[in-house]
């Protein structure tokens, strides 16, 4: 049951489909605007530059986790079962990104997606998707990715080794083969969760396992029986060797099925991991030292102390990096941030997610950083 | 132009004066937010409803109601759209928010000059060395004279009118200027770069061009003179507005000029100091700001060409207050005022 209803007066335009032809010959009316810059302002959905999907309804999985019902706009590429969807949401004016799995069924009618998150009480965006967003809220979608997809056709034998919010991706796979007639592949799925109020879609897996005949289910609590060991694996899926194996969760859990396989000699490629990193690393205390940045592109790294712009840094590196007045007023040397996070130099502010654009004539490393150029 | 001569005082002040600069910059980054955000998107929903609308009634012109109304919201249109929304997205003054719609590294803007080429020319040439005699371009645009220090030649008697010619094609003036020949000519810029800054001007030119002057005429059928001879007026007028609010922002007689040597070895509350001393405000109330992108209050935003425009008028008197406590002169005046004093600064340095 949704927890909120949307308003009936709530628009429910289906995005006309406008020919590539018509909009490149309106672009000659609206140049240097496109015509998908006026679309945008009427509707967002309608935006094809800058995909976006209004959020339907929330429901509350557990205490700290909600599914958000999510219709996506003209931009929306589509997906395969399992992959993530990177979600941007609005936060104070400025645009906060980060990934979520996608748990619906991709050819599902209708064509709404949902993606189910865990609150992470340190976090910023995901405590306001799960307990503030409301209906109507627009956010943007980046484009579906990850190769940890279910295939098609699935393999015969397959084994879920999941915890905690790692049951995502393969939530969205069972409910693909579920809603698909004919045979289905022999699923076993070893889900692991600290307790049972705080285990993800526990009565929908339990429903399934009961309904369909393909699907083995072992749900561990965590707290009471101890996490999942390497001995675990083999006892509770003998025949995992015949299985092609999709593992998703914390690091350790990861490391458990890797040493499993070693173990037990199986193909690794027979292996499939997403791993959910940790979220926003502590903030650094003032005074330590940089860090060690790779400059993606040119293939080229280099140590960058603390005080030092990682203009300066590429620089004496030889990156050709772009640059300006070299005080932080032109925007000239913007290059985009891939992984970690930087200090502004002029106030010593912590900041930076993949995908922001960084000013790095004012802004040195703080810890390992992977920049785009 | 007065060199005004600072009291010994300030100078050893000037990076106390940049200090409290510094703390007034960190607090409006730390307030910026959704009120922010809700501002610039209603100025772009604005700008977009004014322009569409503009269009539609140009395309009826051959009723003269219908003329006026098209003409004056395509001209604000315009003007919106390179003031307060061009050249502040194009600063970086919307950055923060993250939102690829509008950013400095994507927007392009309805303007003879292609945003890559205006950003290195004004974003970093002006902006870094402001009234620097032979380093900031914009001073004088190199074909006038605005200051003693720059050599007379014959040509600049007639400055005064080709300074006047400039205003109605000024965006062309721009995107000529911003093609920096003289910088070729001098070997500062490869020919190969050269040519390509022209073939990048040359798309844009044809696709500005094509869109007020052959499209939209066209498709305005029997109004297609009417519906010309509009979109003709909305670009002249704000190319006037344009050249007044930027001429009154930077040559106004009180505002001076700084050589070479003054910048050697510039500090940070140097260089704040400069900015305020090279710039000059104007007044007006909300419309004229909005209309004029606040570059009435240009002297806030050569202090802090990143913040968020709407946020200049706030800060302005405090910038003042501390221009005050510091013994710095703070030019401002009404707008005709600044009009009258930078005309009679480009008919004075005509004459040797």
């Amino acid at each position: 049951m949704p927890a909120f209803a949307l308003p009936f007066w709530f628009p429910r335009l289906r995005p006309p489909a406008l020919p590539g032809r018509v909009l490149a010959g309106l672009g000659w009316l609206t140049t240097p605007l496109s015509p998908d810059d006026y679309l945008g302002l009427v509707d967002p959905l309608l935006s094809a530059r800058h995909p976006a999907g209004v959020v339907t309804a929330v429901r509350p999985e557990t205490a700290d986790a909600s599914t958000l019902v999510i219709r996506p706009g003209r931009g929306w590429a589509g997906y395969r079962s399992g992959q993530y969807v990177p979600v941007g949401a609005e936060l104070d004016g400025a645009w906060h990104w980060r990934t979520y799995s996608l748990t619906s069924v991709p050819d599902a009618p209708g064509g709404d997606v949902t993606i189910t998150i865990k609150a992470d009480p340190r976090g910023k965006v995901s405590p306001y998707l799960v307990h503030r967003a409301p209906p109507g809220t627009v956010l943007r979608l980046g484009p579906a990715q990850g190769e940890f997809v279910l295939p098609d056709p699935p393999p015969a034998r397959m084994l879920f080794v999941t915890a905690g919010s790692g049951i995502t991706p393969v939530m969205g796979m069972l409910r693909t083969l579920a809603g698909r007639s004919g045979p289905a592949p022999d699923v076993v799925l070893l889900h692991s969760a600290p307790r049972p109020d705080a285990c993800l879609f526990r009565a929908e897996l339990a429903g399934l396992a009961a309904r369909v005949p393909w699907l083995r289910l072992h749900l561990r609590y965590t707290r009471t029986a101890g996490r999942l060991t390497v001995g675990d694996i083999g006892a509770l899926c003998p025949d995992r060797r015949a299985r092609e194996i999709w593992a998703c969760g914390p690091a350790g859990l990861l490391d458990v099925v890797r040493e499993h396989l070693a173990w037990r000699n199986v193909a690794q490629e027979r292996l499939h991991v997403e791993s959910f990193r940790p979220a926003a690393p502590p903030a650094p205390a003032v005074g330590e030292s940089g860090g060690r940045v790779r400059f993606g592109r040119s293939g080229v790294a280099a140590e960058s102390p603390a005080s030092v712009s990682l203009l300066e840094t590429g620089e004496s590196a030889g990156v050709p990096m772009p640059y300006g007045c070299r005080r932080g007023i032109c925007f000239g040397c913007l290059v985009p941030l891939v992984d970690g996070r930087v200090r502004d130099l002029r106030t010593g502010g912590v900041h930076g997610e993949p995908g922001e654009l960084i000013q790095t004539c004012v802004n040195g490393a703080t810890g390992p950083l992977v920049l785009d150029v | 132009m007065t060199a005004t001569v600072l009291p010994m005082t300030l100078v050893d002040r000037t990076e106390e004066l940049g200090e409290e600069l510094d703390r007034l910059r960190s607090e409006v980054i730390a307030m910026r937010g959704a009120d922010d955000a809700r501002y610039i998107r209603t100025v772009i929903a604005v700008q977009r409803g004014l322009e569409a609308g503009g269009r539609l009634a140009l395309a009826v012109s051959l009723m003269p109601p219908a003329w006026c109304a098209g003409t004056a919201m395509l001209t604000v249109a315009k003007i919106l759209e390179n003031m307060e929304l061009g050249h502040n997205v194009l600063h970086g003054q919307w950055d923060w928010m993250g939102d690829p719609a509008i950013h400095s590294t994507t927007w392009e803007w309805d303007f003879a000059s292609p945003a890559d080429a205006w950003k290195r020319t004004h974003n970093h040439l002006h902006h870094t060395y402001t009234n620097v005699v032979g380093r900031d371009r914009d001073l004088g645009y190199t074909i006038l004279r605005m200051s003693p220090e720059q050599p007379w030649r014959p040509v600049h008697l007639l400055q005064p009118l080709y300074a006047a010619l400039l205003a109605p094609v000024f965006e062309w003036g721009i995107a000529l200027y911003d093609l920096e020949a003289d910088s070729v000519v001098a070997g500062r810029k490869s020919v190969r770069s050269f040519l390509g800054e022209i073939a990048n001007l040359g798309r844009k030119a044809v696709r500005q061009s094509a869109k007020d002057y052959v499209l939209f005429p066209l498709l305005a059928g029997p109004s297609a003179l009417p519906c010309l001879l509009g979109n003709l007026t909305a670009n002249g007028l704000r190319n006037i507005w344009a050249h007044t609010v930027i001429f009154c922002g930077h040559f106004p007689s009180d505002v001076r000029t700084f050589t070479e040597d003054d910048i050697d070895g510039e500090s940070r509350g140097q260089w704040y100091l400069r900015q305020i001393q090279g710039s000059a405000n104007f007044g007006g109330g909300f419309l004229l700001h909005v209309l004029s992108g606040n570059l009435g209050h240009q002297i806030e935003h050569h202090l802090f060409p990143d913040l968020p425009s709407n946020r200049y008028d706030e800060i302005a008197p405090r910038v003042r207050r501390l221009c005050g406590k510091y013994g710095v002169p703070y030019v401002t005046g009404p707008l005709w005022r600044q009009y009258l004093s930078m005309w009679g600064r480009v008919v004075r340095h005509a004459l040797p």
